[in-house]
Order: C-alpha cells, then sequence, then structure tokens
C-alpha cells in the first residue's frame, strides 16, 4: 500500500506467547504499533493489538439475504407471471419446491460476496506486490513494524530497549524504497 | 486457542525436533524437490485423463448409442459414476467445515489434501450429466438464462434442476474455502523461494499475502462463517442428490430414507478416498509426522460409524418394503437381493457393511495395510451401491417384456476409469505444486497438541512441585483463554 512508512524499526520473536506478552507492555508504554505480522492467526492478538471486531460476518449475512430474496422473487415471477405452467392442476406457486434453490442461492453469495470483501479488504488480488517486512514472517517469525518517520529517536530507542527485554530475539532497523 | 489439553490425547504432530521452522521446512520440501517417482505417476495418469477426454469425445461425436444403456435401463454407469464421485467429495467439505465448527483439531493435517481431492472429483462428476445430455454444446440451458425463444424457462420444479444449483454451488463454495486456505501457504512458498519466476508464480498464488494480525482476523471471520455455510450445504448437496430418485415414482428409489442414507453413504465413501489417498502421500512426501496413526485412527472410527449407519439404511429399506405391504416395492427388493443382480448387492453389502466392522477392534483400526485395504474395499463398495439402487431399480421395470440387463460398452468402461486417471492427474499436480498439508494451520496447532508442547508441559507440570515455574514468565499453560 502507498502510504507505507519507508523507514521502520521491526522487532522479532519466535513464541507467539512471548509475543502477545510484549505486544500488551508495548501498548501499555503507549507506544502505537504500525504493523504485526504472524505466520499463523495466533489467538487474542487482535485483542492484544486492540482491533475492533471485523464486520465480515455481517456482511455475510446481507449478501446471504440478498441470495435468498432474488431467488425466491425471480422463481415466483417465472412460475406464476412469466412463464406460468399449468402441471394438472397444481399450484403455480409451489413454495417447497423453491427451497432448495432458495438455500443454494443464499449460501452461493454470501459465499462470494464475504470473499470478494475479504479480498477487497485485505486488498488481496492476484499480481500485488506486498512490502515483505521481513520474509520469515511467513516461516516461523512474529513481526512487529513500528513507524520510524513518526517516532522520535529518544522513543525508537525505547523501542528497541522494550523489545530486548520483553523477549524479541532480533531488533532492526529497516529502510524500504519507495516502490518496495 | 491454548486451551488445555488432556494429556492422554495423543500428539498430532510427532517428533521431538519440531519446531515453526521445521514445519514450514517438511511441509513445503515437496513443492521443492523434483521426483522420477512422480513424473512416472504424473505422465501415466496424464494417459489416462487423455483417454478420458478421447472416449467423451468418441461419445459427442458418435452419441449416447455407444454407451450401454437401453431402453430400459436409461440410467446406469454414468449416473452411477456421477453420485459415486459426488459422495468422495464429500469428505473434503466435512472435514474442514464440519469438523472446524466440532473444533477437531486432528483436520487440520488433513483438510488441505480432502479439500482438493473435493474440488477434483466434483469436476469429474460433472462430466457425467454434462455429456449424458448429449448435446453438451448446448449446456448453458441447465442454467435459467434469458433466451429468445418467448419466455421459456426451466422447470424450478425439477430435482435435476435443484441438481444443477447444488453441484454448482457446492463446487465454487469448496473452491472458495480452499482457495483462501491455500493464500496464506502461498505466501510461505513464495518467502522461502530462491528464484525470481517461481517468487512471482508463487506471490501471484498467494494474491499478495502478508498475514497482517487483520489479514487474519478478517481470515478468521471468513473461515469460520464458510464453515456455517458448508456444512448446511455438504448436507444439502447429498439430500438433493437423493432427490434425483427419491421423488421419483420408481419401486426402489422412491423412498424417504434415501438424503440421511445418501449423505451417510457419501461421507463414508469420501473418508476411504481421503485414506487411500493420504496413506500413499504421507509415505511418498515422509509426512508420517503430520499425518499420524492417530489421524487414522479417527478416521476410522468416521468410516465404522458411517459404514453402520448405511447397513442400518440398507436393512431398513427391506423392512419397508416387506411392512409397505406394496406389491412392486417388495418386488424391487427381492429382485434386487435375489435376482441377476445378485452378485453385486453381495459384494455391496461384504464391501460397506461387513469389511468396516474390522474397525471395532483398535489393534485393525490402527493398522495401516488394513486402513488401505478395506479403504479400496470401501471405494468398491460405494460404487455398487449407486449401481445396485440404479440399475436394479430399472432392469426389471413394470412390463416384463421389456426386461434388460445392462452391460457396459468400452466408451462407459473408458469413460469411468478415465475419469479415475484424471482425478489422481489433478492430484497428483496439487501434491507437487500446492502445500498438502495446511502449514499454518498445523503451526496454529503446535503449541497444544504437539509432541513437544506435551512434553514440555510434562516436564513444566512435573517440576512445578519443586519450584521450577517452568513457562509460567509468560501465563500458565492450562490458561484457558476466552474460546
Amino acid at each position: 500500500m502507498s502510504h507505507e512508512p519507508n523507514k521502520v524499526v521491526i522487532g522479532l520473536w519466535d513464541h507467539e506467547e512471548v509475543y502477545l506478552h510484549a505486544i500488551e507492555h508495548i501498548r501499555a508504554h503507549g507506544i502505537d504499533i504500525y504493523e504485526s505480522l504472524t505466520p499463523f492467526p495466533v489467538h487474542g492478538l487482535e485483542d492484544a493489538l486492540g482491533y475492533r471486531e471485523t464486520r465480515l460476518h455481517t456482511a455475510g449475512f446481507f449478501f446471504g439475504a440478498t441470495g435468498t430474496t432474488l431467488a425466491l422473487t425471480f422463481m415466483s415471477w417465472v412460475m406464476t407471471t412469466n412463464y406460468p405452467i399449468d402441471f394438472a392442476g397444481k399450484p403455480n406457486w409451489p413454495l417447497a419446491s423453491f427451497i432448495p434453490i432458495t438455500f443454494e442461492l443464499t449460501v452461493l453469495f454470501a459465499a462470494w460476496g464475504m470473499t470478494l470483501t475479504y479480498l477487497v479488504r485485505n486488498h488481496l488480488y492476484p499480481g500485488f506486490v506486498p512490502r515483505i517486512y521481513d520474509k520469515r514472517t511467513t516461516d516461523d517469525r512474529f513481526a512487529l513494524v513500528f513507524d520510524a518517520e513518526k517516532l522520535s529517536a529518544e522513543q525508537l530507542t525505547e523501542i528497541r530497549n522494550i523489545c530486548k527485554h520483553e523477549g524479541a530475539v532480533e531488533v532492526k532497523d529497516k529502510e524500504f524504497a519507495d516502490n518496495e | 486457542m491454548h486451551a488445555y489439553e488432556s494429556e492422554f490425547r495423543e500428539p498430532l504432530i510427532n517428533g521431538m525436533d519440531k519446531n515453526y521452522t521445521k514445519i514450514t521446512d517438511d511441509l513445503v520440501a515437496p513443492t521443492e524437490r523434483n521426483s522420477a517417482m512422480w513424473w512416472i505417476a504424473t505422465l501415466l495418469c496424464g494417459a489416462g485423463a487423455l483417454f478420458f477426454v478421447f472416449c467423451l469425445g468418441w461419445t459427442v461425436w458418435f452419441g449416447i448409442g455407444t454407451w450401454g444403456l437401453n431402453k430400459t435401463i436409461g440410467w446406469a454407469w454414468d449416473i452411477t459414476n456421477f453420485v459415486w464421485w459426488i459422495g468422495i467429495g464429500h469428505a473434503g467439505t466435512l472435514i474442514s467445515a464440519i469438523l472446524l465448527l466440532f473444533r477437531q483439531r486432528y483436520r487440520t493435517g488433513i483438510n488441505r489434501a480432502a479439500e482438493a481431492m473435493t474440488i477434483f472429483a466434483v469436476i469429474c462428476a460433472g462430466m457425467f450429466p454434462i455429456f449424458h445430455m448429449g448435446r453438451v454444446w448446448d449446456a448453458g440451458f441447465i442454467f435459467p438464462l434469458p433466451n429468445t425463444r418467448g419466455p421459456l424457462w426451466v422447470n424450478f420444479n425439477s430435482p435435476l434442476l435443484w441438481d444443477v444449483f447444488a453441484i454448482s454451488t457446492y463446487f465454487s463454495v469448496s473452491l472458495l474455502f480452499w482457495y483462501s486456505g491455500l493464500m496464506p501457504d502461498f505466501a510461505t512458498i513464495r518467502d522461502r523461494s530462491k528464484g525470481k519466476i517461481r517468487w512471482y508464480i508463487y506471490n501471484a498464488l498467494s494474491f499478495g499475502w502478508r498475514g497482517t494480525a487483520k489479514n487474519w482476523q478478517r481470515f478468521e471471520s471468513l473461515s469460520l462463517v464458510l464453515a456455517g455455510l458448508s456444512t448446511p450445504l455438504v448436507l444439502s448437496v447429498h439430500t438433493i442428490v437423493s432427490f434425483d430418485f427419491a421423488t421419483s415414482v420408481i419401486p426402489g428409489w422412491h423412498t424417504t430414507i434415501f438424503p440421511p442414507y445418501f449423505v451417510a453413504g457419501a461421507i463414508f465413501s469420501g473418508f476411504a478416498m481421503v485414506e487411500t489417498l493420504m496413506l500413499i502421500v504421507r509415505k511418498l512426501f515422509k509426512l508420517e509426522d503430520y499425518i499420524t496413526i492417530n489421524h487414522i485412527e479417527s478416521m476410522n472410527k468416521i468410516i465404522v460409524l458411517t459404514g453402520s449407519i448405511v447397513g442400518i439404511a440398507y436393512l431398513t429399506e427391506l423392512f419397508i418394503a416387506w411392512y409397505s405391504g406394496y406389491l412392486y416395492e417388495q418386488f424391487a427388493f427381492y429382485n434386487r437381493i435375489l435376482g441377476k443382480y445378485l452378485w453385486a448387492y453381495a459384494l455391496m453389502m461384504l464391501c460397506n457393511v461387513i469389511s468396516p466392522q474390522f474397525y471395532w477392534f483398535k489393534p485393525l483400526r490402527r493398522n495401516l495395510w488394513v486402513t488401505f485395504i478395506l479403504s479400496i474395499f470401501v471405494n468398491i463398495g460405494m460404487w455398487f451401491e449407486r449401481f445396485v439402487i440404479i440399475v436394479t431399480s430399472l432392469a426389471d421395470d413394470f412390463l416384463p417384456s421389456s426386461w434388460a440387463y445392462f452391460s457396459p460398452t468400452w466408451v462407459d468402461l473408458g469413460i469411468y476409469v478415465g475419469s479415475i486417471f484424471m482425478f489422481l492427474f489433478l492430484f497428483l499436480l496439487f501434491c507437487r505444486f500446492f502445500p498438502v498439508i495446511a502449514i499454518a494451520e498445523v503451526k496454529s496447532i503446535f503449541r497444544t497438541g504437539s509432541e513437544v508442547a506435551k512434553a514440555e508441559r510434562a516436564k513444566a507440570e512435573g517440576a512445578t512441585h519443586g519450584g521450577y515455574v517452568g513457562m509460567s514468565t509468560v501465563g500458565p499453560l492450562d490458561k484457558d483463554s476466552k474460546n
């Protein structure tokens, strides 16, 4: 993403519990964490970082409801108005036989809607070249990234000290070019 | 989720040398090395897949008459193969969705491959009804597309149409579920890659994944909701497949027991196919530490459960046929057991009902050879189940003069065997280029379910009395998190 800071301090941990603990301490010092990268979903991470709950599932509900409505109205319109057929005098609006397709379309819309929202919100698409802060964050390291452009030199020194004190296996400064 | 786990549970990741680095190394390794075995197998299966395509082409060119169908038996191997493949495709979603909701952590070792299997099995399944239509180029009209033929729509009352919606929804939702899980693992492969081209390919496949806290938060929300959606979906799919038969008026098909009976059968055959493949994969790719005997045993327990449900369903059908007092129904079932397809019925009973009963015994459940052989038995048995239901009910119909016997032609055989090669071919490609085991998910159970973690905990607990606090600087290990 374009607004990512070019100068950063990165702290790396190798144990998620130590990492979670470190986040709590760092935030208690009033230091802003720019980004947090982990190789797998760490439980309690979003709470430790103070993120609010994602609204993705709410979006999923509305996508699903759209599917339900679309399926029911479309089938009703076809069977009663646009193309009514007389099946031996049986009702033209057989709600029971609409259930399977209505259900399938609900699931289809919810799943696709949610997944596309997820991709858009996470800025994920084939060909997107992300800035890799550290290669090992998809392997065995839990990283915290601090924005060195915003923070003062004293604050950065404090960050380095806290990270080391809180069990970071590595703390490093990194500078990126604009196009990275 | 660092919930406390009983020490009596066997570890899900074996080996005392494991840590996150080692897990990545082990699980990415199959995508990083070339093997002659893989090439031979892939070329062989690729040739088989080409034969599949050839037989389909033959069918389209000369027509359905090249199949062994006749006036009486208008549905035979094609629909049998369709239901068989769809059933096999059920294990993937079951493992990833239902076992996720039930928090069965052994799923992490097998879910990725099972989901891949689902995708490939559904692709194979879809071929049969599509090519049975004859004019495949008009296949798009099975969807309610706007057209210029006046108001002309598909029949929304037809279970065959419901099937169209069920299968296509199932395929696309399974694909989303599978792929959303693959993205983080592709990123893992990307970040280890040496060459530039490899980096770009895997980066494109990973959609530029990085694994930020917000990414993971949304990822977990997505996978939980997709699991919640897929659970009723997977049950609905085979229910609707069974409606193809159950809503008809043919004795032997027209039964209300079909939906649960088909769903149980699907799970049964799906797990059998997962076992057949995973037993080979774990050996070839040296993944024994991640797909342990414990995993195999868990699957065998599901097989004995679903196999017994299927067995009860067979007996219930017979009882109801007798109890109904309905002559045609009784004849259909008498004919099914003792008629000209006696051999098929016997084979089905032997493979599906008798053979899984060996799994009541623990040493057999944990024996790899027994598991491998029985899993193949179940695969065969479940094919015969569909064959028995479909063909025996049609063969001796209401008019004795039109009674017939079904003999497959070489095209029937070629399409069926070819579809198996097609499936294996796709699976082999998957094994070579994709992470066969969900790397991130395996890592997420490392602190609770691995042998290393269990040993650490045992040591900490044993030493606490002596004043050793172990890992307690970071909080007690049995501390239950919010969930």
